[in-house]
């Protein structure tokens, strides 16, 4: 398993890949509780990014509502934990079984239907703006109010019902962050994977190699919106607070896919890569203004598009791309 | 093989296809020409599974293939090449190839080794790790091809595959269809433009004019035909 897994991986990629793994492993030992919620940002964006990826990057399929899924999935554990103190670890089983269930909803619909390209983004918006909506309604969720998780101070980290330090979350993100790539990487090689490639590039043409793209096409939105919906779970447990108005707003779908975009569609380090970048240097150049006494509001906003209109002039195909050959990782 | 009776199909009342019959027994080699507009392409996307037919049946081996999904015809034991060629441009050509070999192979290693090999009997070999966007038009013809030969078909559509290509290339492909067509009985219906390659490898010939059949037979008969030579060259005329 693990070899087959290996089988092909450049040596050179391996090793940085190892090093990678090593630097965000001992990451929280040096790291200032700032520097440690900004790690965690980029590894949920990371994670997230990994997860949009596979529909957009691989099955080729423009999700731009992928909040509903960050949002159904907090909320599902978030609310099983406050009106029943159920474990979010059991939570996450309503999570994803919702999730699931929403993407494979909006999958029929528009597969079943041919609605694709622009269409179909359009319809995954408005399921989440659906959801914004609705969970503004939704009272046993404590609607527009907001939902609360109660908040104390732990002396001890409770993984069985995340509650505790920053560094645990960090060290959870991580290992969804790490999961979310080798399950990616292996699906990239399995029949799965061709079928998405090949549906990406051209559906008729798969169709007429034998490929159901109704069926992997759902494959694929059901498994990004599960993958997601664990994001939410830990978004939830992290925040300890959820507001419709802000988990299923549209801009948080666009936050999300910017990552993966700048970094590469379709590319597994892409959404790394692209996490790194915007968080990590968005952050950084706020702390950096900060420093130099220049206080302008709204300055994240403006480098968030200053760094896409570059990539999209200069990096059609994202940084990663690009700089794996500098790398010398290119096959 | 194939049996196809009485096909007609029309589109926003342009009648593209009219009561058309032929079949393509097991093991032969069928051409199907016709001019431009013919309703050749037209014919192969319904037995394709692409368009449903107006009226008329088609048989693949005694069932009923009418209302399949373009993706279960292939897994009938049909596959096909488009005459517009659409190359998985992003993919490797290899890659290209292995989806459509992960058809009927378990595992992807056997995959593999199955689209090297129909690359190397194309002439793809060489240039399996380029990307399919990377190929010249006549390579994207072999490439469809080879696409279509990793799904193992039993019976082949090959649409306009030697067009754009040079004499000594189409000979080359001929000989592979030729090879394939002897050696593992691969029955083949192909649409081509290019007399040379038809006259070479079908052993009957349907001919088709404003979408109707107007002659079928040997190819010796066929170009002897008094209709088929009106609709190629003109009527004689006295001058």
């Amino acid at each position: 398993m693990i070899t087959r897994l290996l089988e092909g991986v450049p040596r050179r990629g391996l090793a940085m890949l190892a090093a990678l793994l090593v630097l965000l492993l001992a990451f929280p030992l040096f790291a200032s509780g700032y520097l440690l919620a900004i790690g965690f940002l980029i590894l949920y964006f990371a994670y997230v990014g990994q997860a949009w990826n596979i529909m957009m990057g691989f099955a080729g399929q423009l999700s731009l509502g992928h909040s509903l899924y960050v949002g159904l999935g907090a909320y599902a554990a978030a609310a099983l934990y406050v009106h029943f103190g159920l474990s979010p670890w059991i939570g996450l089983l309503a999570s994803i079984g919702t999730c699931a269930l929403a993407g494979a909803v909006i999958g029929f619909l528009a597969f079943r239907f041919g609605v694709a390209g622009v269409y179909f983004a359009i319809l995954t918006i408005a399921f989440a703006e659906f959801a914004r909506i609705g969970f503004d309604h939704f009272t046993w969720v404590r609607g527009s109010s907001g939902l609360f998780l109660p908040v104390a101070n732990y002396t001890e980290n409770d993984l069985w019902n995340l509650r505790g330090s920053p560094r645990m979350f960090y060290y959870l993100m991580l290992a969804l962050t790490a999961g979310a790539f080798v399950l990616c990487h292996a699906l990239l090689r399995s029949r799965m994977g061709y079928y998405w490639l090949a549906i990406r590039e051209s559906p008729e043409a798969a169709q007429a190699l034998g490929v159901n793209i109704f069926r992997y096409k759902m494959y694929a939105v059901v498994l990004s919106a599960a993958m997601t919906s664990l994001a939410g779970v830990v978004f939830a447990f992290y925040y300890n607070n959820l507001f419709p108005e802000q988990i299923f707003h549209i801009s948080r779908s666009i936050e999300l896919i910017l990552g993966p975009i700048i970094g590469g569609i379709g590319t597994l380090v892409g959404p790394l890569v692209g996490a790194l970048l915007l968080t990590g240097l968005a952050e950084g150049m706020g702390e950096l203004l900060l420093a130099l006494g220049v206080d302008v509001p709204g300055v994240k906003q403006v480098f968030y598009g200053i760094c896409l209109l570059l990539v999209v002039m200069f990096l059609p195909h994202g940084v990663w791309p690009p700089l794996a050959r500098k790398l010398g990782l290119e096959r | 093989m194939l049996a196809v009776r009485n096909l007609s199909k029309s589109f926003r009342g342009l009648r593209a296809v009219q009561d058309v019959s032929f079949t393509v027994p097991q093991g032969e080699i069928v051409g199907l020409i016709g001019p431009n507009g013919a309703g050749k392409t037209t014919i192969f996307n319904m037995i394709a599974g692409v368009y449903a037919p107006d009226s008329g049946s088609m048989l693949f081996q005694e069932r009923r293939i009418h209302g399949l999904r373009p993706d279960q015809i292939c897994a009938a034991g049909i596959g096909r090449t488009f005459q517009i060629v659409k190359p998985f441009a992003g993919l490797s050509v290899l890659d290209n190839v292995m989806v459509g070999a992960l058809l009927r192979e378990r595992t992807t290693a056997a995959s593999r080794a199955l689209s090297v090999q129909i690359l190397d009997r194309l002439g793809l070999g060489a240039k399996r790790e380029q990307p399919a966007s990377s190929l010249t038009l006549p390579d994207r013809k072999r490439l469809e091809v080879a696409r279509a030969l990793a799904t193992r078909p039993k019976l082949l559509l090959l649409d306009e595959v030697m067009a754009g290509l040079r004499p000594t290339e189409c000979d080359q492909i001929v000989a592979v269809f030729r090879e394939l067509n002897r050696a593992e009985g691969l029955t083949v219906l192909l649409i081509e433009h290019v007399m040379r390659a038809v006259m070479a490898l079908a052993g009957r010939i349907v001919v088709l004019h404003h979408g109707e059949v107007i002659a079928q037979g040997t190819p010796e008969e066929v170009v002897r035909d008094k209709a088929v030579l009106e609709c190629y060259l003109g009527e004689e005329t006295e001058v």
